[in-house]
């Protein structure tokens, strides 16, 4: 796609003219205030204050964080541990439910569920924020070099610009499971496979975020103004640009960490995941208690359930967000 | 643009469509959808067949098809193991044991409406003797090789002679095996369906030998895909490949008694949960291998779960060419009492299996009650450890994923409660978990690079060579221990012609195996299969022999 | 336009390559696994590597790649490990399966979400309006495969309502042509096979559906409410056109738009859960056989199936741009 960023005439300074050109200047910067009025951040941070759905998504978050980051210390049982086999009350069709103990019975193997529930938040957390940083990172990576690189390179930077996207393209063309499965058929199952995996499939989605956007504002006024100020193109994108582009990136790094604990569950249902139950995950519980769906739906339910609240909150969080920071809505 | 009408339309098709289905379903059946008709059994099982030729065969799909369509001249008991006739009614040997006369039966047809007589039966065996080219490959011909050896002219060097020398029409219903030795094999092996007796006309005239095709691509020919011809009481009818069907259906000019069904289906449902709910909502009525948790509560809802005899052993492998450990014997016997094996069969297999203390069935010939016991005692296995100055062992543990065997149902598990037993020991576990096709077993039983891990063995026919000899009559790297006493008298066994002597060394060589520790056997499962609850007729085999001929729908 | 569709055919190809490149190496892994596929434990090591030797695969990787790139010209994807036929008879014969289904989810998805997002954005606030909402956030969230569980206890096991697996059942024996299950029982008449194809698609349609319904759902609703505002509507209605008149010439004409430029995009999510759907069901398409050479590492199939698959969606993405253009005429492709 050719770049349609229009090309003005470039502004020199003569000595005489640069006071007018200043003035010029601090007019454009007022303007640009102007558009903006009280900044962004703190105009979304008030939408979402008065946004149900956005304090329902918080809540369920910090729950989340809370659990996964406190829980482990203050389980009742070591998830680990097979305590129902030694005590003989595991038998092929019948696992024991909740009781006095045991909050959520036992799970197919003799361990404590609850116990198993709360660590594998943590788990579950760490699986999802490292697959989103990873996408997150490449993605940003790729997605604002080739927005510089369009916006402000001229030949070569479009060219650079070609190239990154071709990459970005390969990768878009699969959908985004079987791109996962292929990643991770190829490294093996463990849980960096499944990190991995997941995070290569948002790398896409946040370089071509983050290059739309840099292309944006490599548009907007104020970077047109400091280029013929002769600040160093470089500085322009990485102190002006990249900050202003930062709240879509924010946006949907909550919205892809949902879809990530999703697609990790499904990882592991196809048999890809990490199969070490030493180190309880929601997603390798829900494939794990397939198999005792008869027996004990419970083991699948608990997980499941967990998954979706959780998915759920940084979904509602996420679209609140990109609701509040998005300033043509209007209410 | 007129959006709103083709939504409407849209809607109208949707719901004429099911009513149309819901009509079409009410006129069909009344028992729910799905039902089949009283002389049709659909059975689900978990793998497709790779081939319709037994001979060329060794997956368990492939030989449950052909067990209803082909015979042999022995065959196991109806649920059991022991050698009964087949489509010979009596074998003697001779005075040197090495040549056996086989007196045929009569009157039989193969489904081409050819006779079976005594050539038939030399055609056959001759055209597994004289396999060239691929058909000499072992992924071809696995069991005929497992038997037999070799063949007439092997044409790769590193294999062994052929057991079998030839094969001689004495008259119409007599027929002469000769071998080139005694053994154990003879007649036993030849009930597995790998000798299954085909049409020779069809055989011709379908170019059954021709195996061909390049080496990673190898293509049977039509007789094994699309005109298997047998003599048993089911002929095949047709094969739907993407659909996952087989279809077969009852052979009315068979000599025996005439099988009740007219239609036997074969349906691949590779995932667990679904075979059992298809088994459920009717859309099929049977299916192979039922998990451990769903045996009760199927019997709960009248169904009609068949289990087999245990017929198998799981054990844990221990490789002295490993970590170097491994070699000391009361490192091994440490293992051994360190794992709680009750408790194993109490929580996770089936009602009926039971602690393995060696590595053959006790249903088996040569069984010994005598033999070494490690009964669970942690404080004894602790103490071995430390008298071996191995307190702070790390063993690599090696378990399959993606698969399901009749001696282990859930590998994972298993493996899930074993490494927690040796870590209460002292012993740290490194679980190495891959998949079964297609690297466990290259991993596990080649090389050295592995400490621990699962396997086992379902029995082929009844005899107890076909275990421990599998195992230990030769060096393997299964195993890494080279023990020439051993391995002579697993030889001395195997070429004696006198059963009651046999039995008497396999007595023997199972204490010895208890002592030399090997390995430890840890279980065996009797595999369940389950039918709807109108069907009767079928009984459970040990070796996964279930004939269908005597199913039948009871109201 | 004919220039543009060229020039996105040929991107297609390096494309492709790279990913083929990609897809070699990555799921190509030496020392491979068919020989075990074949003998199980009755194999020997002795056996397996004579299997491993007759195969091909202990030569270098460069060689293999070589001789699969030559039948990929060829348009020879190789053959199947686990079933021994090509990989193209087994893609052929099963991908009138997922077709049905994605067709299936299709349908219920904008059947069910376009008046569904409209009603919504209609009576914005009402309690309609939240529970699509709501309904269609909770959609995104819930794992395909643990619905799908749901679905068939729920419906297929305890209420029997549907059957539970499979496209057809067995023992209808219903004539196949063009192994499009529902078009077969329509062209030979047999309307019984027919309607229990049908019958077949119900569920696992329904699960598959779950999440673009809920795309679409949020999609028309939020395109609808936007358009709802425009000044043009604000004059039809003071015109005095009927609810009926302004919904059909301009809410939906326009609102439809960016469902129809989000087919690519559900189009992928339907792929991915086919997978996930197919399995559960064990419904014989393209996705539950993906599924089981992921467990038996089938590489050809794999990788067969999934350049396939880049392909086929990179043609609707391209259909989806080309039609985008046509539809509004502001939109100049480049």
């Amino acid at each position: 796609m050719r770049s349609t960023i229009p090309r003005g005439p470039r502004m020199t300074l003569a000595p005489g003219k640069k006071k007018e050109k200043l003035d010029r200047l601090a007019e454009l910067s007022a303007v640009r205030d102007d558009e903006q009025g009280v900044s962004l951040w703190r105009e979304a941070m008030r939408r979402l204050r008065r946004n149900p759905s956005a304090i329902v998504g918080a809540a369920i978050l910090v729950i989340f964080v809370l659990v996964a980051v406190v829980g482990p210390f203050l389980v009742p049982f070591d998830p680990v541990d097979q305590s129902g086999i030694r005590e003989g009350v595991i038998k092929p069709g019948s696992i024991p439910g909740s009781s006095a103990e045991h909050w959520l019975g036992y799970d197919h193997q003799g361990r404590d569920e609850f116990s198993r529930l709360i660590v594998g938040a943590r788990q579950t957390l760490i699986v999802g924020i490292v697959s989103t940083l990873i996408g997150l990172t490449i993605g940003v990576t790729i997605g604002g070099i080739a927005g510089a690189a369009a916006g402000l390179g001229g030949r070569w930077g479009r060219l650079i610009d070609s190239v990154l996207m071709r990459i970005v393209d390969m990768l878009l063309s699969l959908p985004s499971l079987l791109l996962a499965v292929s990643v991770a058929a190829l490294l093996g199952p463990s849980l960096t496979t499944v990190m991995i995996a997941v995070g290569v499939v948002s790398v896409p989605i946040f370089a071509r975020l983050l290059r739309g956007s840099m292309i944006a504002q490599a548009n907007r006024d104020y970077v047109l103004a400091a280029s013929s100020l002769g600040v160093r193109k470089s500085r322009i994108a990485i102190s002006h640009i990249v900050p202003n582009s930062l709240a879509p990136v924010i946006v949907q790094a909550t919205l892809t960490l949902a879809t990530a604990i999703i697609e990790v569950a499904a990882l592991s249902f196809l048999g890809l995941g990490n199969p070490d139950s030493t180190q309880p995950e929601w997603g390798l519980m829900l494939a794990d208690a397939q198999v005792y769906l008869d027996v004990r739906p419970g083991l699948a339910i608990y997980p499941a359930l967990g998954i979706i609240i959780t998915a759920l909150g940084f979904t509602l969080l996420g679209e609140a967000m990109r609701e509040a920071l998005d300033p043509k809505l209007r209410r | 643009m007129r959006a709103a009408r083709p939504k409407a339309a849209i809607a109208v098709i949707a719901v004429a469509a099911l009513a149309v289905a819901g009509c079409a379903e009410s006129d069909r059946d009344n028992e729910g959808s799905g039902q089949s008709t009283k002389d049709t059994l659909v059975f689900g099982t978990a793998g497709d067949p790779k081939v319709l030729d037994p001979s060329l065969a060794s997956d368990g799909e492939s030989l449950r098809v052909a067990r209803q369509i082909f015979e042999t001249l022995v065959r196991p008991e109806e649920g059991g193991t022991k050698v009964t006739p087949g489509l010979a009614e009596s074998w003697t040997p001779d005075a040197t044991g090495t040549v056996w006369t086989f007196k045929l039966r009569s009157g039989v047809k193969f489904h081409d409406g050819t006779d079976f007589n005594a050539e038939a039966v030399c055609v056959n065996f001759n055209r597994w003797y004289n396999a060239t080219g691929l058909m000499q490959s072992a992924d071809v011909t696995a069991y005929w090789q497992d038997v037999m050896g070799g063949f007439a002219k092997n044409e790769n060097p590193d294999l062994p002679a052929s057991l079998f020398k030839s094969c001689t029409v004495k008259d119409a219903t007599t027929v002469d095996l000769a071998f080139t030795a005694v053994s154990s094999k003879v007649p036993a092996a030849l009930m597995l369906p790998s000798f299954s007796i085909h049409s020779p006309k069809a055989l011709q005239e379908f170019d059954a030998s021709n195996v061909s095709g390049t080496a990673d691509d190898i293509k049977y020919p039509s007789y094994a895909l699309e005109h298997p011809t047998g003599t048993g009481p089911f002929k095949f009818k047709s094969w739907n490949v993407a659909d996952k069907t087989l279809t077969i259906e009852r052979n009315d000019a068979y000599w025996g008694d005439k099988a009740k069904l007219k239609t036997l289906v074969f349906r691949t449902i590779s995932d667990e949960n679904a075979r059992k709910q298809a088994l459920r909502s009717g859309d099929i009525q049977g299916y192979d291998l039922v998990g451990p948790a769903d045996v009760e509560p199927l019997k709960g809802e009248g169904f009609n779960v068949l289990t087999r005899p245990a017929f198998n052993i799981l054990y844990l492998a221990i490789n002295q060419k490993g970590n170097p450990k491994l070699a000391d014997v009361k490192v091994r016997q440490a293992i051994a009492y360190a794992l709680n094996r009750q408790a194993l069969v109490d929580s996770k297999l089936p009602p009926g299996a039971e602690v393995a203390q060696e590595f053959m069935p006790s249903t088996v010939e040569g069984w010994n009650d005598q033999v070494t016991k490690y009964d669970y005692n942690l404080e004894k296995a602790k103490q071995l450890l430390a008298e071996a100055g191995a307190s702070n062992l790390t063993l690599r543990f090696h378990y399959p994923t993606e698969v399901t065997r009749p001696y282990m149902p859930n590998p994972k598990d298993i493996y899930e409660l074993l490494s927690a037993d040796l870590k209460a020991a002292g012993i740290t576990v490194q679980g190495i978990p891959l998949k079964w096709t297609p690297d466990y077993l290259n991993a596990t039983t080649s090389g050295n690079k592995h400490d621990l891990h699962l396997l086992g063995w379902t029995g082929d026919y009844g005899d107890g060579y076909n275990f421990i000899g599998t195992f230990f009559s030769r060096p393997k790297d299964e195993w890494g221990f080279n023990n020439k006493a051993l391995f002579d008298k697993f030889a001395q066994a195997d070429s004696t012609a006198d059963a009651t002597a046999r039995y008497a060394l396999y007595k023997e060589l199972n204490a010895d195996i208890m002592n030399l520790l090997p390995g430890v056997p840890i279980s065996h499962s009797p595999p369940a299969l389950v039918l709807g609850k109108d069907v009767t007729g079928v009984k459970a085999s040990p070796l996964t022999d279930e004939r269908y001929a005597t199913a039948e729908f009871k109201s | 336009m004919f220039r543009f569709i060229v020039r996105r055919l040929l991107q297609l190809i390096p494309t492709l390559f790279g990913l083929s490149i990609l897809l070699f190496i990555w799921l190509h892994r030496l020392p491979g696994g068919p020989e075990t596929a074949l003998l199980g434990e009755r194999g020997t090591p002795e056996s397996r590597a004579a299997i491993r030797e007759s195969l091909g695969l202990n030569e270098s990787v460069l060689i293999q790649y070589g001789r699969f790139v030559k039948r990929l010209v060829q348009l020879d994807l190789g053959t199947s490990i686990s079933t021994k036929r090509s990989v193209t008879t087994e893609f052929l014969q099963r991908f009138p399966g997922t077709v049905e289904l994605t067709i299936t989810a299709m349908v219920i998805a904008i059947g069910v979400g376009i008046p569904l997002g409209y009603l919504a954005a209609r009576r914005r606030g009402s309690f309609l309006d939240q529970f699509s909402v709501g309904g269609s956030l909770l959609g995104t969230c819930i794992p395909i495969f643990f619905l799908a569980y749901v679905l068939k206890a729920i419906f297929a096991e305890n209420l029997g309502w549907f059957p539970t697996i499979g496209r057809q059942d067995a023992s209808i024996e219903a004539t196949h042509i063009t192994n499009f299950f529902v078009l077969d029982g329509i062209l030979t008449r047999e309307w019984d096979a027919a309607a229990d194809a049908i019958w077949h698609l119900v569920l696992p349609g329904v699960a598959l559906a779950s999440i673009p319904l809920a795309i679409i759902v949020r999609i028309t609703r939020a395109s609808v409410l936007e358009v709802l505002g425009e000044d043009f509507v604000r004059t039809a209605e003071a015109k005095g056109l009927t609810e009926r008149t302004i919904r059909r010439r301009h809410v939906l004409r326009n609102a439809m738009l960016p469902v129809a430029t989000s087919i690519g995009l559900l189009t992928g999510l339907l792929l991915s859960g086919a997978v996930l759907t197919e399995t559960v069901f064990a419904f014989s398409g393209i996705g539950a056989f993906i599924k089981d050479a992921i467990s038996n590492l089938d590489y050809p199939v794999l990788m067969g199936f999934i350049m396939i698959i880049a392909v086929v969606f990179a043609l609707v993405n391209l259909l989806v741009d080309v039609s985008y253009s046509l539809i509004d005429p502001r939109v100049r492709v480049r």
